[in-house]
């Protein structure tokens, strides 16, 4: 018998036998069922609090399908593993968590076991949310348990074997999940300790910005050196941090409470998501996640340049008005500066601030980054409009450029904006992100089209 | 240097700068002046025209991006005497005010139907958040539109599928 025959049956005996001893030696309890509790047996205290955590955690974005009801589940997360859909969070006591007890939820975020003892795929973090406090925990609780209760049941997973059998994810437990509560450095701030148990825990930053290993766990050695998010780039948000003008402490509050800072620009993807939801908390956690970054990126002690203000820029070509006719002179001939002279500067040189005009790419992380998928994207799709409320847009050029026009324009962007060497991979990243073989999601940078009827943490408790 | 493209279905050769925007050569060199200039920001759609199919918008369009492909303007789309099914629905509508987004609007719609003919309200209304109109009409453009889509889908019915034999 070939040796690769041989390989592919023994691997799977191996692996379903060490799922099996996994199971016998994981065996979780179930929780019995509790009678769904009443909305108004929680303080309205401890839902606020809870309506709070839930937008440091984004539950709403993978827990609701876009135009849908909140917290319904049933989005489809993409894995290198098979398809999963995300479960249905509100108190329906069919379809939801309605009859989950506290403990039950609990063991849910910190161990990641749902109320019959199955062992829950790590698309839902709770490698990280294991960091919760108890107490932070029962405000969750409170604030889920008052939602309105929606029946819905998602589809079922599709995973392909022997991943379907949840007792496998045991063995990835063993091996990736740290079990344990959050434990305060005596020797950071106060400050710093709250930022890092709300980004390292709840808001999950790690889940997109930090790469993952072949098994989808996240790779320890490279904590928050950048990922990837629903086929974007998560940039790294460590010391490597691609952002051509270095991240305050101050100029992370603005953009994680405001959705864009003058000086790195909008955010867009995945994390317009994030940002619209951490707009809503207090000031002192959102600078507390702000400095505990700041800090892992080794800027915490950069003092901030005041109040964002466009200043003089240098930029290719002529300056021009907003909405003059007039176009810069392309004297060098070079085909991609003509289509940024044509297609780009009238927004991206008129020095109109953020968030409604184009960012000078002098600042423009996306271009220097080292993976150009992210402004491969924007520029095929743009940022679309937000419904009923202003927003950042830009039109997508998808319809107006070939991929021979963008490679040339990408290329120019580079050149001439950044000292970074020329992408290597941009031609079958531009060919694969407009096909969609390379799949993204595009929504409005502020997120409003998550679940328009129910904005989940902005609806007061 | 000349570029040759096709407008509503001619050829023909353009002598203007390879990085002039495609409306500027519309409007200056061959005298149609059915897509407007707005906003030259891509922020308001008044110049939306098709380019092999897709809406797009001209002013943000560089000559050098459309040599080869087929443009299609609301000069395209019918005339005077005898005005396309979009066009017809847009009179029969009353749909404009001051008109000036109008070819715009008919230009976004007729891509969005013929890539998709049973696009649904909703549909209709995301394909149309890049175009403003500045004096409310809205409620009958979007009238305008759905008359349109009845009126393509019945003739669409009542003329012979492609590829069945006429005889």
């Amino acid at each position: 018998m070939p040796l690769g025959r041989t390989l592919g049956l023994l691997v799977p005996v191996l692996v379903v036998a060490s799922a099996a001893g996994a199971y016998a030696l994981t065996w979780r309890t179930s929780y019995a069922p509790v009678t769904r509790p009443d909305p108004a047996s929680f303080e309205p205290e401890l839902v606020a609090k809870g309506a709070q955590l839930a937008a440091v955690g984004n539950c709403i974005a993978c827990h609701t399908v876009p135009g849908g009801d909140a917290f319904a589940g049933g989005l489809p997360v993409p894995t290198p593993f098979g398809t999963i859909y995300s479960s249905n969070i509100t108190p329906d006591e069919g379809t939801g968590i309605g009859t989950w007890s506290l403990a039950a939820f609990r063991r849910s975020l910190q161990e990641g076991v749902d109320r019959e003892g199955h062992h829950l795929y790590p698309a839902f973090p709770y490698d990280q949310f294991t960091l919760l406090s108890d107490d932070d925990v029962e405000a969750l609780y409170a604030y889920l348990m008052t939602r309105p209760a929606v029946e819905y049941q998602p589809p079922a997973n599709e995973v392909a074997f022997p991943l379907n059998i949840r007792a496998a994810v045991a063995g990835w437990k063993l091996l990736f999940l740290d079990d344990g509560r959050f434990v305060p450095d005596p020797d950071q701030s106060d400050q710093w300790n709250r930022g890092a148990y709300l980004a390292e825990g709840l808001g999950h930053c790690g889940g997109c910005h930090t790469p993952r290993n072949a098994l989808g766990a996240r790779e320890r050695d490279e904590a928050w050196n950048g990922g990837m998010a629903e086929g974007w780039t998560a940039y790294p948000i460590n010391g490597n941090s691609p952002a051509p003008i270095p991240w305050t402490s101050d100029a992370l509050a603005f953009y994680l409470r405001n959705g864009w800072h003058q000086d790195h620009g909008v955010s867009r993807g995945p994390m317009a998501e994030v940002t619209g939801n951490l707009g809503r908390l207090s000031d002192e956690d959102v600078e507390a996640i702000a400095f505990y970054t700041a800090s892992r990126m080794g800027t915490a002690d950069l003092a901030d340049a005041g109040p964002a203000v466009a200043g003089p820029i240098e930029a290719p070509g002529e300056q021009q008005d907003a909405d003059s006719q007039a176009q810069p002179g392309n004297a060098s001939g070079d085909r991609g500066e003509a289509i940024y002279a044509a297609a780009c500067a009238s927004c991206h040189e008129s020095g109109r601030p953020q968030p409604y005009g184009g960012l000078d790419f002098h600042r423009s992380t996306a271009v220097n980054a080292a993976n150009p998928q992210n402004i491969v994207i924007v520029t095929f799709w743009g940022l679309p409009p937000a419904d009923g409320m202003a927003s950042a847009v830009m039109p997508g050029f998808e319809g107006v450029l070939s991929d021979d026009d963008m490679i040339d324009l990408l290329n120019y962007l580079r050149r001439e904006f950044t000292n970074e060497p020329d992408w290597q991979n941009l031609g079958e990243l531009v060919s694969t992100t407009r096909s969609g073989a390379h799949t993204v999601s595009v929504r409005p940078a502020d997120m409003i089209e998550r679940a328009p009827r129910n904005l989940g943490a902005k609806e007061e408790p | 240097m000349t570029t040759r493209l096709t407008v509503n279905g001619a050829v023909v050769d353009v002598d203007s700068d390879p990085d002039t925007p495609l409306l500027y050569v519309l409007r200056d060199e061959l005298g149609l002046h059915g897509a407007k200039y707005g906003c030259g920001l891509g922020q308001c759609g008044a110049c939306t025209v098709m380019v092999d199919g897709t809406a797009v918008l001209s002013c943000l369009m560089p000559l050098l991006t459309v040599a080869g492909r087929e443009v299609l303007t609301v000069e395209g789309l019918g005339s005077t005497d005898q005005p396309g099914p979009m066009q017809a629905a847009f009179i029969a509508e009353q749909a404009a005010q001051c008109g000036y987004c109008i070819p715009g609007m008919m230009l976004r719609a007729q891509a969005t139907l013929t890539a998709n003919p049973r696009a649904t309200e909703d549909e209709i209304r995301t394909a149309l958040e890049f175009n403003l109109c500045r004096c409310g009409t809205h409620i009958r453009i979007l009238a305008a539109i759905r008359r349109a889509q009845r009126e393509m889908q019945q003739a669409a019915a009542s003329s012979p599928r492609q590829g069945e034999d006429v005889l």
